[in-house]
């Protein structure tokens, strides 16, 4: 057995390196990961935003807990906010208060926290839209559009479970709203609410168990799907957008140590520095305003945190009426439809890569990105989806709606009805129309150039604007991207066709249909003869 | 479904194979050539030195101001301190502290990224991508590893090992579920617990929060008041909000000929035009805590269900499938309003067990 030593290296980090890296083994870490290359991209910081909010949220949840106590027992509130001192309210509204009112930072700390929470639930949306509309969902990464599905439902469980915690008056009528929901959940909804609060509704439990979920249980799962999100990004590498040079055998960026490192790093600072911004001046649940819970009173315009809008919407966009006794039983229609239409809208996001592969058969790993118009349907469906997505939401404040522009809260309602089933077709087909456009526009512009404005005349006294060629770069951007073809309906060996391979066309003719394919070369010098005539 | 390289055999690749799998995809024979990167273009700061040594200066700027931001913030925690009763010393507490804070990470952030972008070596760098599948090796020596611990355990041979293991790791978490009916409380059930309010004969409608006794006479025409049982009040703190939930109610006074009735029997649960119906909305529980005066509408603000107050409070719009169900009321031998009876019906949201007896 040979016994090597380091080399002899003078000085602090030298020594110190050595040290670390003869019980750890790092040096193997950094050669792997030190020079590793991250492409450039304004959207692959929206995934960046998500996980720094979530650090943000951590360090500031952390400062809460010291204060906050999660216990319903009664206490008289007699903190520093006069309007409220003598009242009964609960230990965990008034820790909530003293926090606010009764200790340095406290208030910036509890809106830090509100705002990140927000900011980390919209980040991961945008960065799941980026995902979508760039087809960074394909093979290899499936399974890792799945662990970020599974993120956002995280994040808005954790985001509810907190907004419950202070036990206001607007949180406890949320809390209302759940527990009605459950109720009408067939067979086991009654068992269901009852286990979850203790007994009757709001009983003396809910926000002790809210508690453990919030700060235990839920943060544990966030932490581990984020791990793997992330090893999952470093085994695949990241993706990037096509252009010349980038290959699907390639990564073009900048590597960890320094640039990104210090990019990243830096970004980290920016968006804690906008939300401790945010925070330090713009108020966020004003739970002193709204005073303890109290199942009777409540107040008008009534609103949840944003990413729980879409569930309160669909809650609020059926019609009247529907309800059945059935086998002696109560079936609440008016809430297992939105509650249906919620998880089936959600289900189709998370299929939607496995639907896509099933549909066009495709194997290969993609590791160039889609410009959004170069896959018309796709981006449609996107389309479609975020209008139902928007719909859905804006029902959540439609008596903000009529209040605000002084129409009938019915009129509201009713166009919202209208627009829910309306509104994602529209949007289906006006996207498609647009993507096929600009393709159309790329097109041309690769075959006849681009308009100079330089106006010429001809011998003839003809008038023509000159166009000039692109150069091969810009002309690379426009003629390279992944193409597909529809299936054609075929006889299998037997000399059958099958129902599931007419679907499977059906399906294919669906997304793939309305085609146009990336100029060929041979196009480009034909379109290049005609043009020197 | 028998399959080739294309996917299924049923159907018909436009394109011919090449090799991968394509399915649809379509890989043109005359498609251009990548043209490589670009040439590189120099930064401002490459070109010019002293751009350089500006923009060096800025980033020392900025991390010496983020210190100054920090240091401040302390300043500021220690000199707008909270004062008792002053909601302006937090305003300004939250302000100055959250300005400060904000101002230390602002300028880190500024800092490190002009630094990344403005100053460090502008290399862009280029890495090769291998497929995510392991080698052709690797992947048998896998199926290797697991052909021989298979072997070596007998993990497929001997089944009835096999099946006990199962057996045992499904029954093993099955104990964990069982003790989770202890969330609920053992003696209580809730098919009989969310079918009964506080209601009962005789019991007097109070002020919510005052718990004073309300007089027929003071309920004037077009009032409305917002009640809770005789009793509520004196509850222990623990039962106060579970039975507040179930039976609060809203009362009102209309005109005895503005009050439609399905039977004489729903009338005699009025008294004089005063009627009582459960505030908590049948849809999802919120309270239905708006009263419009002229139309006698109720509306819940949760999810804008609106019930007719002169029809029995049934749903004219929103999404609440029930009426509101009615308390039964009198008037007791000192003129106070007292209710005849519990609640007819569940009170609040639906549940399944809610039409069973």
């Amino acid at each position: 057995m040979s016994i090597t030593s380091a080399p002899p290296q003078k000085g602090f980090i030298a020594s110190a390196s050595n040290y670390l890296d003869e019980r750890t083994s790092i040096s193997g870490a950094v050669k792997e990961f030190g020079r590793k290359i991250f492409p450039d991209h304004w959207s692959f910081l929206l995934g960046e935003v998500a996980l720094y909010s979530f650090v943000i949220i951590l360090l500031s949840g952390s400062f809460l807990t010291f204060f906050f106590q999660a216990s319903m027992t009664p206490v008289e509130y007699a903190g520093s906010y006069v309007p409220l001192r003598g009242v009964e309210m609960s230990a965990a509204m008034s820790s909530t208060l003293d926090i606010s009112f009764d200790i340095r930072g406290g208030l910036l700390m509890r809106q830090i926290h509100h705002w990140a929470a927000l900011l980390f639930v919209a980040a991961i949306g945008l960065h799941m839209l980026r995902v979508f509309f760039t087809g960074a969902f394909r093979k290899p990464r499936e399974l890792n559009w799945a662990i970020g599905f599974v993120l956002f439902v995280l994040a808005m469980a954790e985001g509810f479970t907190g907004y419950s915690l202070p036990d206001d008056l607007l949180s406890g009528n949320g809390l209302r709203i759940i527990d009605g929901m459950l109720n009408a959940v067939p067979v086991v909804g009654t068992w269901i609410t009852f286990l979850l609060f203790g007994g009757e509704f709001p009983g003396n439990d809910i926000v002790g168990r809210l508690y453990t979920l919030h700060i235990l249980l839920l943060p544990a799962m966030v932490l581990i799907f984020i791990v793997l999100h992330l090893m999952f990004v470093v085994i695949h590498k990241h993706t990037q957008y096509p252009g010349p040079g980038k290959t699907e055998q390639n990564v073009v960026g900048y590597p960890v140590l320094p640039v990104y490192a210090a990019k990243a790093g830096g970004f980290f600072f920016l968006v804690f520095g906008v939300v401790a911004l945010i925070a330090a001046t713009v108020t966020i649940n004003p739970i002193w305003n709204y005073g303890p819970y109290d199942p009777s009173p409540v107040s008008a315009g009534t609103q949840p945190d944003w990413y729980i809008g879409f569930a309160d919407g669909a809650l609020r966009l059926m019609p009247p009426g529907l309800e059945t006794v059935w086998l002696g039983y109560t079936w609440s229609w008016n809430i297992l439809i939105p509650m249906l239409v919620l998880v089936v809208f959600l289900l189709l996001a998370f299929i939607y890569p496995y639907v896509e592969a099933w549909v066009t058969g495709d194997k290969r790993e993609h590791h160039l990105l889609d410009r959004p118009r170069n896959a018309p349907v796709r981006t449609a469906i996107g389309a479609a989806g975020v209008t139902f997505y928007a719909v859905l939401w804006a029902g959540a404040s439609s008596d903000i709606i009529a209040t605000h522009f002084k129409v009938t809260m019915e009129g509201v309602i009713n166009t919202l009805q209208a627009l829910l089933i309306l509104g994602p077709v529209i949007a289906f087909m006006i996207t498609k129309r647009v993507c096929l456009a600009l393709q159309k526009k790329d097109r041309e512009m690769v075959l006849h150039g681009f308009e100079t404005g330089r106006i010429v005349r001809l011998p003839g006294g003809e008038f023509v604007e000159v166009h000039e060629q692109l150069d091969e770069y810009t002309r690379w951007q426009l003629v390279s991207f992944n193409d597909n073809a529809p299936l054609q309906l075929k006889p299998n060996p037997l000399g059958k066709i099958t129902a599931s391979a007419r679907f499977r066309v059906a399906m294919s003719r669906f997304f793939f249909e309305d085609r146009i394919a990336p100029v060929s070369t041979k196009e480009y010098q034909a379109a290049l003869e005609h043009s020197s005539h | 479904m028998a399959t080739n390289e294309h996917g299924s055999s049923d159907v018909v690749p436009v394109t011919p194979p090449s090799g991968a799998v394509v399915g649809t995809g379509v890989v043109p024979a005359d498609a251009f050539e990548n043209p490589g990167l670009p040439p590189h273009r120099p930064r401002v700061t490459d070109l010019d030195p002293k751009k350089k040594k500006r923009a060096a200066r800025f980033i020392v700027a900025m991390f010496w101001l983020s210190v100054l931001g920090s240091v401040s913030a302390i300043f500021a925690y220690m000199f707008y301190p909270i004062e008792d009763g002053s909601i302006s010393s937090v305003r300004l507490n939250t302000l100055f502290v959250g300005l400060s804070i904000a101002l230390s990470l602002l300028a880190i952030g500024i800092a490190a990224v002009h630094w990344g972008k403005a100053v460090m070596a502008d290399k862009e760098g280029v890495d090769e991508r291998h497929p995510v599948r392991g080698t052709a090796a690797t992947r048998s020596r896998a199926v290797e590893i697991f052909k021989e611990a298979d072997e070596e355990s007998g993990f497929s041979r001997r089944t009835l090992i096999r099946g006990g293991l199962i057996a045992s790791l499904v029954a093993f978490p099955l104990p964990a579920i069982a003790l989770f009916r202890g969330l609920a409380p053992m003696d209580v059930d809730p098919n009989t617990e969310l079918k009964h309010t506080m209601w009962k004969k005789g019991l007097r409608l109070t002020q919510d929060p005052t718990g004073t006794p309300i007089k027929a006479a003071d309920v004037t025409i077009g009032s409305a008041f917002q009640v809770i049982p005789e009793g509520l009040v004196d509850l222990p703190e623990h039962e106060k909000l579970d039975a507040k939930a179930k039976a609060a109610v809203l009362l009102v006074r209309l005109k005895p000929e503005d009050l439609h009735w399905t039977s004489k029997e729903r009338e005699s649960w009025s008294y004089d035009g005063i009627v009582a119906y459960s505030k908590i909305c049948t849809h999802v529980g919120c309270p239905v805590a708006l009263y419009e005066q002229q139309t006698h509408h109720l509306l819940c603000p949760c999810h804008q269900s609106q019930f007719d107050i002169a029809n029995e409070c049934k749903v004219i719009f929103g999404p609440a499938a029930r009426p509101l169900p009615q308390l039964p009321i009198t008037v007791d031998s000192e003129g106070y309003l007292v209710a005849t009876s519990d609640f007819t019906q569940p009170v609040g949201p639906s549940f399944w067990e809610r039409s069973t007896t």
